[in-house]
């Protein structure tokens, strides 16, 4: 409970001390604004070529884009900013006054960033997915919305766990500024329905990179091709990476002699 | 200065080997930095490749779907296209607009000015030595790419002439357009919003996304008139299009224009620039 209770400070004044800089906001406006219409160029160019893209008609890619676009603005507003603050702590040495504290290390790290603006992305993929289901012409059943919703966070646990372990990789390889330039490469995969992509690759970034259970299976809970069994695995997945991650996170801790004292 | 008329040749010649010393020096002391760091560098790299990884699967599967080519290319066609896209976009990797923010935002534009050459010069030098681990990092990923995709190829000597010298005129257009891009930060120190819109502008027109031959005629005319399509479509189109030689050389005088212009807005810009700049820090 009581760790709870630190978690959600340190959100609040991760928030408020981003709040201060309302010009971000306007910045970041303007580039999801441009990212957003450069990702619907590129929808209207593979449709003016073919009407269907592996089964996929186009308000159903725009719901795939919607959801990419959405848990690119979790992981960029919550999970990046934390894990790099978490590399560069290692890095700096300065790690030590986080383990210091008495809450569990894991969710201490976890917790201490925040970048607010970012969430304007959670916001456009949320407009961006109420289109493609508008488009869709909306027999979306209550049991599809919650499936969609429990698909989201299972993915959301996923590739937060997947950043976790990476950064956790800092406490032995201490160069690590490359991480958010090869996650958002990678990422960039989830804008496409993983059915398209060759057997190596799709199991890539299903099991190795989470992005097919973050970003495919809620789109297919939205386009009613979600079925309980790939929910489930999804499901199954997330607790075992998450019990991986925490496990390697201790291993990896009791392998760190800190940097500084 | 004062160097007396007989003399004049003589260290204008100085100058230049001072130049291109300080070039070699610069490239040198690039290449070892990147092979020191060159897990960091490799994995950088595997997040490039991403980009046209993903391209390539999905055009070759739209080929497939629509019996075979889609826009006249087939799949193995777009394989080459996006294994050559990506030598080039390493080739095509440059100083930018942040950097620029950066150097004047922490002072240290500062030192820099004080230095006999333009620092232009060093962002120069040290990307383009940058290029040879780079390139050498990005054939075993060629290796990979082609044997996965199965590319189609057909390439004469002209071809891959006019290609090693085509890949290097990208270099500087785009070197040039993206510092005069970052002397906005002269201005402001946010340029994040514009570069974005100029990257977004490239990816569209310059053939970074898909082929040019993909869009509407009129998309393709607006592309013919700016300076985007010359540093992807043309040089990767030396080497999968079937280009006559005239077309080659064209394309090359091109390159040529859009490097002068290049130099010449920014050395416009430049000279507006250094007359508002106050140093902050050191």
């Amino acid at each position: 409970m009581n760790t709870v209770r630190v978690a959600l400070l340190h959100l609040r004044v991760g928030v408020m001390n981003d709040l201060q800089y309302r010009v971000n906001f306007a910045l970041q406006v303007l580039q999801s604004a441009l990212a957003l219409a450069t990702g619907l160029i590129v929808l209207a160019l593979v449709y003016s070529h073919v009407t269907e893209l592996n089964g996929w008609s186009q308000p159903e890619l725009l719901a795939v884009l919607g959801t990419q676009i959405l848990m690119g603005g979790v992981i960029r507003a919550l999970i990046q900013p934390n894990m790099m603050r978490l590399t560069g702590d290692v890095h700096q040495g300065k790690l030590d006054y986080a383990l210091t504290k008495p809450v569990d290390a894991q969710v201490l790290v976890s917790v201490r960033e925040v970048q607010v603006w970012q969430a304007v992305d959670i916001v456009l993929g949320a407009v961006v997915i109420a289109v493609a289901l508008v488009r869709l012409g909306g027999d979306l059943g209550v049991v599809d919305v919650m499936a969609f919703a429990v698909a989201l966070a299972f993915g959301a646990v996923m590739l937060y766990c997947f950043w976790l372990l990476l950064a956790t990789g800092s406490f032995w390889v201490v160069q690590m500024w490359f991480l958010p330039e090869l996650f958002e490469g990678i990422f960039q995969t989830g804008r496409w329905p993983v059915g398209i992509y060759p057997d190596w690759l799709r199991f890539g970034i299903t099991f190795l990179v989470p992005i097919a259970f973050a970003i495919t299976v809620p789109a297919e809970a939205l386009t009613s091709r979600l079925d309980w069994q790939t929910l489930a695995l999804a499901g199954g997945f997330a607790v075992v990476l998450f019990a991986f991650t925490r496990w390697f996170w201790r291993f990896g801790l009791r392998n760190y002699t800190g940097a500084s004292a | 200065m004062s160097t007396t008329p007989a003399t004049a040749p003589l260290a204008q010649e100085g100058r230049l080997r001072s130049l291109a010393d300080f070039y070699v020096t610069t490239m040198r002391t690039a290449v070892q930095e990147q092979f020191q760091y060159r897990a960091a560098t490799y994995m950088y790299l595997v997040g490039m490749v991403a980009e046209p990884v993903i391209y390539l699967v999905v055009w070759s599967t739209i080929a497939d779907e629509s019996g075979g080519t889609v826009g006249g290319l087939t799949a193995g066609e777009f394989a080459a296209y996006y294994i050559v896209w990506t030598l080039v976009r390493t080739m095509n990797i440059v100083f930018t607009p942040y950097g620029w923010e950066e150097r004047i935002r922490n002072g240290q534009l500062s030192g820099q000015l004080l230095r006999p050459l333009h620092p232009i010069h060093y962002d120069l030098a040290e990307f383009a030595g940058g290029k040879i681990p780079w390139v050498l990092f990005y054939l075993p990923i060629a290796v990979v790419l082609t044997l996965v995709f199965h590319p189609t190829f057909d390439i004469r000597w002209q071809e891959v002439a006019v290609f090693s010298v085509a890949i290097w005129g990208a270099y500087l257009i785009r070197t040039f357009n993206q510092s005069a891009l970052g002397l906005i930060t002269f201005w402001t120190t946010r340029v994040g919003a514009l570069f974005q819109l100029y990257i977004v502008l490239e990816l569209l027109l310059s053939g970074r996304l898909v082929p040019l031959t993909l869009f509407p005629e009129w998309v393709q005319t607006v592309a013919w008139f700016l300076p985007f399509r010359w540093t992807f479509y043309f040089p990767i189109q030396t080497l999968v299009g079937d280009l006559s030689n005239a077309e080659l050389l064209g394309g090359l005088a091109m390159q040529v224009f859009w490097t002068v212009v290049g130099v010449g807005v920014f050395s416009l810009v430049w000279r507006h620039a250094i007359k508002r700049y106050t140093a902050v820090g050191n």
